[in-house]
């Protein structure tokens, strides 16, 4: 999938996260915000790697300021922004 | 005589202030006290160093003092709780020496004893006359109780009162009387009122903690406990007043009239006593303005010192006497050791309080905390930091079940019996790991930041900087 325009899915609440995706020239920017960074880094950052892999994004800016959230959590968040920059879905 | 001093720094100069002395608070304006400020304040201007800080308390509006930990004015600190930027500042390493925490009880007892002796006590007090007689159920500043503050005005050198609600002498219901105090200091304010109680105590609506709670009371219910003289007491944590809640309505329903209630009292409490369910409140420390108003108004609500809170001895203590606690915890581990001082990055937040104390007294010391907060599982395979011995705690109740210690096979039947769901440590510590995933483990520094001492004075754990 092409990343059109910017777009976020998800809160800022205690166990939620905010991931916003944006355009990217030709490659996948991760920038990761957690509480939970040092206990849970490595598997927010593979959950939301396989998650674009697996939605067939290659180019994207992906920032996810993560409170918490469990890994289902996280990749519908990330599916639900990749979506909402495809332009037909809209913004919030 | 006059007791009558112009000013916080004047009371210290008086009260023969030296480097390196002993200065103590206490902690009943919690998040609104200005009195520890002024007076670290005044040792600045004075240029006195080396200050050991003992406060039954430290909360975030204290974090003005780290100031005085880097010009080493307060070179060590001795508390029972240390939260906010305090505590943080101190897992960074920058207090000179290592802090020492203590127990609600423990503190007392140490004072008592003289192992931790005071040269000078300071004393916010909400409401005093010129001569010292003072309490905390008036004033603008009202806090009710003034439990913590007792053991320090009956033992330290010197006592110095500070007040911003000076009334003419005597003042009849004192809590602390003049033959204890050396000076008095009149201030404009000695806290922010919105800080020292909270107007309303709120009872949690999160679904999760409303299961834990139900789980709680109905673990007392059927713990054979809950009959006449019960005995009682819970924190003012969501989940441990939810508890509280549904206990008054078993109570009620089945007509059980309880002995007393011990605390950190809450309105809750107060329409507890009220409405029937106890006897008596014993009070330590007033969190609400209800609370406050009955402490003043009310007979059967009592006004408790630390030391008959808690101090551990052979003398006893109301704490010896609780049938049942509800308790919290950050982390619990598979010894069912608890920890309440440092946070999920290992970063001192808090303290035992009379955690450690009541679990040791009661009968039954319930910890109740969700499974999981924000990923992280509660249950581990060594908590950070000891804060309460495992030997002391008797059930840890979860929305997803209940873990009996295994040396308490009659409540492990009971609950069963009552179709409660009980299971071990170890299934709640995987169904947590099987939704989180296992986490990494945190970094540990190698400095020794902070001792913290079990209530018979021996060494519990040690706290690590994080740097």
């Amino acid at each position: 999938m092409h990343i059109e325009k910017t777009a976020a899915a998800g809160t800022l609440e205690s166990s939620d996260c905010l991931v916003t995706v944006e355009p990217s020239a030709s490659e996948i920017k991760l920038e990761i915000e957690s509480v939970v960074l040092s206990q849970y880094g490595e598997e927010i950052r593979g959950t939301v790697l396989e998650t674009l892999k697996s939605l067939h994004v290659q180019a994207a800016s992906v920032h996810v300021q993560d409170k918490g959230a469990l890994n289902c959590v996280i990749a519908a968040r990330v599916e639900a922004a990749v979506l909402r920059a495809q332009g037909e879905g809209g913004q919030e | 005589m006059n007791k009558l001093i112009a000013s916080i720094k004047e009371a210290l100069r008086l009260a023969g202030i030296r480097d390196g002395m002993t200065l103590s608070f206490h902690h009943h304006l919690r998040n609104g006290d200005h009195v520890i400020n002024m007076t670290v304040a005044a040792l600045r201007e004075m240029g006195i160093k080396d200050i050991n800080l003992s406060a039954s308390s430290l909360f975030q509006v204290h974090a003005p003092i780290i100031d005085a930990f880097e010009d080493e004015t307060i070179t060590s600190v001795e508390s029972d709780y240390i939260g906010g930027d305090v505590g943080r500042a101190i897992s960074m390493g920058r207090l000179k020496k290592k802090a020492v925490f203590r127990s609600h009880g423990h503190r007392p007892a140490d004072i008592e004893n003289g192992k931790m002796h005071i040269d000078i006590a300071i004393i916010a007090a909400p409401s005093s006359d010129a001569s010292g007689n003072c309490t905390g159920k008036y004033g603008k500043s009202a806090c009710g109780s003034l439990g913590y503050a007792m053991p320090d005005a009956r033992c330290a050198d010197r006592v110095i009162v500070v007040t911003d609600h000076l009334v003419s002498y005597p003042l009849p219901d004192f809590s602390i009387p003049e033959t204890q105090v050396d000076y008095v200091v009149q201030v404009d304010s000695i806290g922010d009122p919105a800080g020292i109680v909270s107007s309303t105590t709120k009872i949690t609506r999160d679904p999760v903690g409303l299961r834990i709670a139900a789980y709680a009371a109905q673990s007392i219910l059927h713990s054979g406990l809950l009959k006449d003289g019960f005995s009682f007491q819970t924190g003012a944590g969501g989940a441990s007043l939810a508890a509280a809640m549904y206990l008054k309505d078993i109570m009620l329903k089945q007509n059980i009239h309880g002995s007393f209630c011990m605390g950190g009292i809450t309105g809750y409490l107060v329409d507890m006593l009220n409405a029937g369910c106890f006897e008596q409140l014993m009070d330590v420390q007033c969190f609400d303005l209800k609370a406050v108003e009955s402490i003043r108004t009310n007979p059967r609500h009592r006004e408790v010192s630390a030391t008959h809170y808690a101090a551990p001895g052979p003398r006893g203590c109301i704490a010896d006497h609780l049938d049942a606690v509800i308790l919290g915890a950050t982390e619990v581990d598979l010894n069912f050791n608890v920890n309440v001082h440092t946070d999920s990055q290992g970063v001192i937040m808090g303290g035992s309080g009379g955690h450690s104390d009541v679990a040791a007294g009661a009968k039954l010391a319930i910890i109740v905390a969700p499974l999981t907060r924000a990923r992280l599982p509660l249950i581990v395979n060594r908590v950070n930091c000891i804060s309460t011995p495992g030997s002391t705690v008797d059930l840890l109740v979860t929305q997803y079940g209940l873990a009996v210690n295994p040396s308490k096979t009659e409540l492990k039947e009971r609950l069963k019996a009552a179709r409660l769901p009980v299971c071990s440590l170890e299934e709640l510590k995987a169904k947590a790991e099987e939704m989180s995933g296992i986490p990494a483990p945190i970094f540990k520094g190698e400095k020794v930041v902070a001792d913290v001492l079990y209530r018979d004075g021996g060494l519990m754990d040690q706290i690590h900087g994080v740097f």
